[in-house]
This record gives structure tokens, sequence and C-alpha cells, in this order.
């Protein structure tokens, strides 16, 4: 299992967790929705359900539910610019195909 | 691609269906726009990276332009370059007229919705304004990667209706989805978390008085709120529509004048460096005790003078406490003390200069909350509950609820005002209330709906006038006329009548004509305090002279249909009653009126005596006892 994030995603996620004041983490995660099937899901975390498993991961504490892991094996999150727009981005290495947006993908 | 935020807890929305929502800052001099991202409320920028649109539009011979390149062309082109249209939204000619007499505007059109010929012809302070949202919208789609669900546009808690629809039009010209109309101090008080506060400190209690300083380039506006169960109210407003920090740098450039021994009148760049270096040094001495000011004098020579904090601080001393003189007035329209007040929030650029804060932080005796950029904090506080009406937060979180700033009601006979909706009822709001008809056989209705906290309709602000009819002809007092009113969540009236027996119906929804004055509201709460004993004392004698009336139409219906059951002398004698109660009602003296309708009253006991038997013998009459 290796999900990875790049230092400006860290940095960000930091400052969004620490300006947010509470939270246990952040939450990667896919669901089945989308114009190709499956859609990312990037939440802050207050309480851990049955089936997620927690991790730090430069210094962040990342949570996956069971069933999102197989997805997302090997993804890489990172934040970036791009003209006024900011966010994050994953690098998916399992996506076969993204929609047009890229926000969701079929594997 | 779309680039991903982090959603609260369960919040994530499937793709292609992010709630964007963005806070609005729609200022008389500049404007801004603020979203939540990830959590975090934050300004947008544009392609310069500016968070600040000068709220200027100018109208070129092909296309318009907003914001700073308007800004530009304001000296050379006034006619055609639109500043401060928020002051003239809502607003009537003569309004406009009266209160900025020199603007350098053509006004054509009608009186009550006056427009600015422009080089591109008519356009309306509401067009204007609907610019400068496209501009911030363009932008906020821009930096967001999408369409806005919705927005949440911040108005003065001055604005009166008028002014408020006038910006709900302009958003929807603009082609944005209105949220909410938030007021500018609420939004301060939100930014920074207030709405969330309590006096012990404990979460979930949320109550405490909030004073919003607002200190701006041109204006003074002081509010006193009051939070109450999640609810901030609008105690007082208060302020100064011609105070702000241009007049610090007034001050500093006739500091400087003097100091270089110049002479008026000085050559317009001289004019123009002096205005600009006075502006620099008063910021410059935001964080320092002394700055050099430097200026290029009309023979070319350099001159220049040390100034300190203390020298700046002397020239502005008197203007800030002129802010401190409105502060005094608001809390005492509020009813409150200084030391009720919990917290100061301090909003507009001028509010950065020490002394401000300093003279503040006396007056009220507790430390101003200054954290937020001050220019920024009313966009982010309107962001922060954009981002909540929009759903992107759990259900749990509390909705921000406004209420109404005077009371709105009807006119009933004898031009007395029925409140329907007390002032301070929070909105969203529906009252229904039921009148009936006066005179026998009414079959309309005229509804005039009022805004005011006055008894008589004459003291009131007049909002709109419909009439329900189809009425069926009933005896007066028989129907049943529903009369509902809707306020809607930006404070926006709708009126329904309805009979009940036929359910017919009229409806209204208010769109005044023309504005209040900037202080109306204020000075018509106050009025309603100052005014409430001769208040009463009116109410008293119209209710009396509107039971005359009553008295009179009803014993004249009776005398017309049953007149035969009294002899001539009887007859005589009730009619000279009538008479001398239809003199007396005339009159403004109540009790006489009430004197004379009981002499009715007694003059006609014989003749309803006789009108009840003979009813009772038509009833009766080809009937047995057993029957009955």
């Amino acid at each position: 299992m290796s999900v990875t994030m790049t230092p400006a995603a860290a940095e960000r996620v930091k400052t969004f967790l620490t300006n947010r004041g509470k939270g246990l983490g952040l939450r990667l995660g896919i669901k089945t929705t989308g114009c190709s099937g499956l859609a990312y899901v990037l939440e802050f975390v207050d309480e851990l359900n049955e089936d997620d498993e927690m991790f730090t991961l430069d210094d962040v504490n990342i949570i996956i539910d069971g069933k999102s892991l197989v997805y997302l094996d090997g993804i890489e999150l990172d934040f970036v610019k791009e003209g006024l727009n900011e966010g994050f981005k994953f690098t998916n290495p399992n996506a076969k195909g993204e929609c047009g947006c890229g926000e969701s993908f079929n594997v | 691609m779309a680039l991903l935020q982090i959603a609260e807890p369960g919040q994530s929305t499937v793709p292609h269906e992010h709630k964007l929502a963005a806070g609005i800052d729609l200022g008389t001099t500049n404007s801004l726009v603020a979203s939540v991202q990830s959590g975090m409320p934050k300004t947008l920028l544009d392609d310069a990276g500016r968070d600040i649109l000068p709220s200027v539009v100018h109208y070129q011979e092909s296309g318009t332009l907003v914001g700073d390149d308007a800004k530009a062309l304001a000296v050379s082109e006034p006619e055609n370059t639109i500043v401060s249209a928020k002051r003239l939204i809502g607003r009537s000619l003569a309004d406009i007229k009266a209160k900025y007499p020199t603007l350098p505007y053509q006004f054509i059109g009608d009186e009550n919705h006056p427009d600015i010929n422009t080089r591109q012809g008519a356009v309306n302070p509401v067009q204007v304004s609907a610019e400068i949202l496209k501009s911030l919208n363009a932008r906020a789609e821009q930096a967001l990667g999408g369409d806005l669900t919705g927005v949440v546009i911040t108005v003065p808690a001055y604005f009166d209706d008028a002014q408020r629809q006038s910006t709900k039009d302009a958003a929807a010209i603009a082609g944005l989805n209105v949220l909410r109309l938030l007021n500018e101090p609420t939004a301060a008080a939100v930014a920074y978390g207030l709405d969330s506060m309590s006096e012990t400190g404990e979460e979930g209690a949320k109550e405490g008085i909030v004073a919003v300083y607002d200190l701006g380039g041109g204006t003074f506006d002081i509010s006193i709120l009051r939070l109450n169960k999640g609810v901030f109210e609008v105690l007082a407003t208060g302020g100064d529509s011609a105070l702000g920090g241009d007049d610090f740098d007034l001050a500093l450039v006739e500091h400087l004048v003097e100091q270089a021994g110049l002479a008026r009148p000085l050559s317009n760049s001289l004019e123009r460096q002096l205005v600009e270096q006075a502006c620099v040094a008063k910021e410059a001495l935001t964080n320092n005790d002394s700055v050099t000011v430097n200026l290029t004098l009309d023979d070319n020579s350099q001159w220049q003078t040390e100034l300190s904090r203390a020298t700046f601080d002397g020239l502005i001393k008197g203007l800030v406490s002129k802010t401190l003189r409105a502060c005094r007035r608001a809390l005492k329209d509020a009813d409150i003390d200084a030391e009720q007040v919990l917290e100061v929030v301090m909003v507009g650029g001028s509010t950065r200069v020490p002394l401000v804060r300093a003279e503040v932080e006396k007056y009220f005796n507790k430390t101003p909350l200054t954290s937020i950029d001050p220019d920024k904090v009313v966009a982010i506080g309107a962001a922060i509950q954009a981002d909540i009406l929009a759903g992107n937060k759990p259900d749990n979180d509390m909705l921000l609820l406004d209420v109404t700033p005077l009371s709105l009601g009807l006119e009933t006979m004898g031009g007395l005002v029925e409140k329907v909706i007390p002032r301070n009822t929070t909105i969203p709001v529906a009252k229904a209330q039921e009148f009936t008809t006066f005179k026998d056989g009414q079959t309309a209705m005229a509804i005039h709906v009022l805004q005011g906290e006055r008894e008589l309709v004459d003291d009131c602000r007049s909002l709109a006038r419909f009439e329900l009819r189809g009425i069926p002809a009933m005896t007066a007092g028989a129907a049943h006329i529903r009369v509902t009113f809707k306020v809607d969540a930006d404070g926006l009236l709708a009126v329904t009548a309805m009979e009940k027996s036929t359910g017919v119906e009229a409806s209204i929804e208010v769109k005044p004509s023309f504005g209040l004055q900037e202080d109306d509201i204020a000075n018509m709460i106050k009025a309603s305090m100052s005014n409430a004993k001769e208040d009463i004392v009116a109410r008293m004698l119209k209710e009396q002279q509107v039971e005359a009336a009553r008295v009179l139409e009803s014993v004249q219906a009776a005398l017309a249909a049953d007149g035969n059951l009294l002899n001539d002398q009887e007859r005589q004698q009730v009619d000279e009653t009538l008479k001398n109660l239809l003199a007396t009602s005339q009159s403004d003296d109540t009790d006489a009126i009430e004197a004379a309708i009981e002499v009715v009253n007694q003059a006609t006991a014989t003749f309803a005596e006789r009108r009840m038997d003979a009813s009772i013998k038509v009833a009766l009459s080809g009937q047995s006892v057993d029957q009955i």
C-alpha cells in the first residue's frame, strides 16, 4: 500500500487542518458516481468509521476506508495552482480513463 | 482538470455538482469577493493579484470598463465614469439631489427611477452595480473553477427595502443567485465567529452586545448589534456619511501646506502630490513613529520635513472624537452602556490608524478585534455565510438569521396603522391578521401597506397600495378578510389579502419606488419613542371618530329601512342627536365625541327595541305557539 503526498499538498493540508481547529485528519476515498463511474472524496475527519484505516504521512493523519484502499494504491496527492484556481489533484496509476474534468475515473 | 477542495465530513459532492458559493462586499468605494475553500475563507484575487475592485464603472463608445481601469478615467471623463453608485441605488431623484448636489452626472428619466445619461445612453444605478457584480462573478468563477451556486451580498444595516430590492435586482441582472443579503456589521461579526460566542465563553449560549466600528475612506458607520440565540438584531446604527480616512489625509495636507509655507492656490500637480504624500505618510505612521515627507515644489525645488506620529495624532484627534460622539449616540439609542458591549469589531482601512484603535479601546474599555484585515472582514463574513447557505456545512451548523428593521403594517379606518409584523421580528416570517368591511354591501377593500413605528399613517412610510375586489355584498363587519404579510430571508415583503368565504384574493410584492434617507430608519424609530404620548392621544381620537362614523352609518341605514316605526317628534329627536354627533366628530375632543355617541345610543334605544319587536313579529306571524 503506498499513498504519497507532494510537499505542497502536505503543507496545505496541515494549514487547513490547523485553521479548522478540530478533526482527526484527512480522508481520502472514492465513491461510485460521476460520469466515469468513480469519484474522489477529500474530506476532514471528525470520527472514524469501522473499516477505516489511519496512518501518518508527512505528519498528517490520513484516513482511508477499506473499500477505497484498493483503488487508491499508488496515488499521489498534489496541490496545484492553475491560473486563478488552486486546489488538490490526484495522480492515480490505477485509473484507466478519466472524464474530461478529471473529477471521476474508472479502473 | 477541476481541482478538489477538502470538504466537511460527509459533505463531499458528486462530480460536476460542487456547491460553489461566494460572499460579496459590494462597497461604495471598493468591492471584494471571498469564498471558503477547504474550510478556510479568503478573498479572491484577479489576474493581477489584486483583491480590491474599485466600485467604478466607465462607459465607453463600445464596451464597459470596471475597477481600476475605470477609476483611471474618472478625472478625465467624469460624466461617463460612475463612482459610488451605491449611494444612488434605490433612491429618488429628489433624494439624490438633496444629498449629493455636486455630482457630475446628467440625470434623466422619471423622478422615482432616475437614470444617468452616459455615452452609451441611459444607465441606472442598478445596472452600474450589476456591472461590478458581473466582474466579481467572473473572477470568482475563474478562481473557483465553476459556476457559482449562489452568493451572499452585504448591504449597510440602514438600507431600506427599496435599496435592498435594488441590490437584488442588480444581482439578477448580473446573473447571480442571491442566497441572502446580509447586513455589513453582521458579516463582520460573523467573520470573527461572534455568532457562536457567549458571555461565559461556553459554546452554545450565543448572546451579547457587539459594536461594529466601520471607518472607511469616506464614511463612518457604527452599529450596535445584539446576538440572541444565534440571531443578530440591529439595535442602533449611526455614523457620518462624510467622515473617513480621506479627511485624515486632508488634515495632513493642510498641515504640510502650512509647514512648507505654501500659499493657495497651488498648481494641480502639487495638490495631487500633497494628497498622495499625505496618504503614504499616514499609512507609514501605522508602523513607524515618524516618517520623512518629500515634496517637489512648483519651482522644482525640494522640500522635506520629518513628521512624527504624535503630530499626526494631534491633527486627527478632533475627527476621531467625532466618531466617538457618534458611538455614544448609537449606544444611547440602543439604550446600552459602553460597559455592556462584549466585543468591538473594527472594519474599514482607516481603523489601522493607531490613534483610532487606541481611542476606541479607551472608549469601550475593551481591546477591539483587529486580527482580520479590516478591508476584507465584511467579505470574509459573507463568504462564511454563503458557504453555510449553499449547504457545504453539516446541518447542525447554525443558520444566521436577520430581523426586520421597522414594523410593517397596514392602514385601517381613520388613518391608523395596524402593525402586522413588529420591528425586530426574525425573518423569514409570515403573519396573518383578519380584517372586515366597514360599510354594508362593501365589495372592495383598499390595502395600504406601511412601514414605521408610529400610530398614524401620515407618520409612517407608504410602501404599496392595492385593492381586493370581488368581496360578496354583506352587512358591515360580516366579511372575513385575511391579510398575510410575508417577509423573505432578504427582508423583502409580499402581502396577500383573501376573502375567506369566496377565496378571492389579491396580492402585491413590495417594490417601493424610492428610498428612505440614510438616517430615516433611525429617525423613525426615535420619533416613535419621543412621540409615543401624542401618538396614543391621536390614536384614541381617531378611534372615536371612526366609531362615530360607524354609529352614524348604521343608524341612518336603520332609519332608511324602518323609519316608519318612529313618530315625527321621536324622529326629529333622533335626527337632532345625529346632527350633533356629526358636528362633534369633526372636532378633536375625544371625550365630547364619546359623549355624543352615548347620546345617540340612548336616543335610539326605543327605536332599536321597536325594530326588534317588529322583526320578531314578522318571524312569528302565521306560526302557532307550538311550532316555536
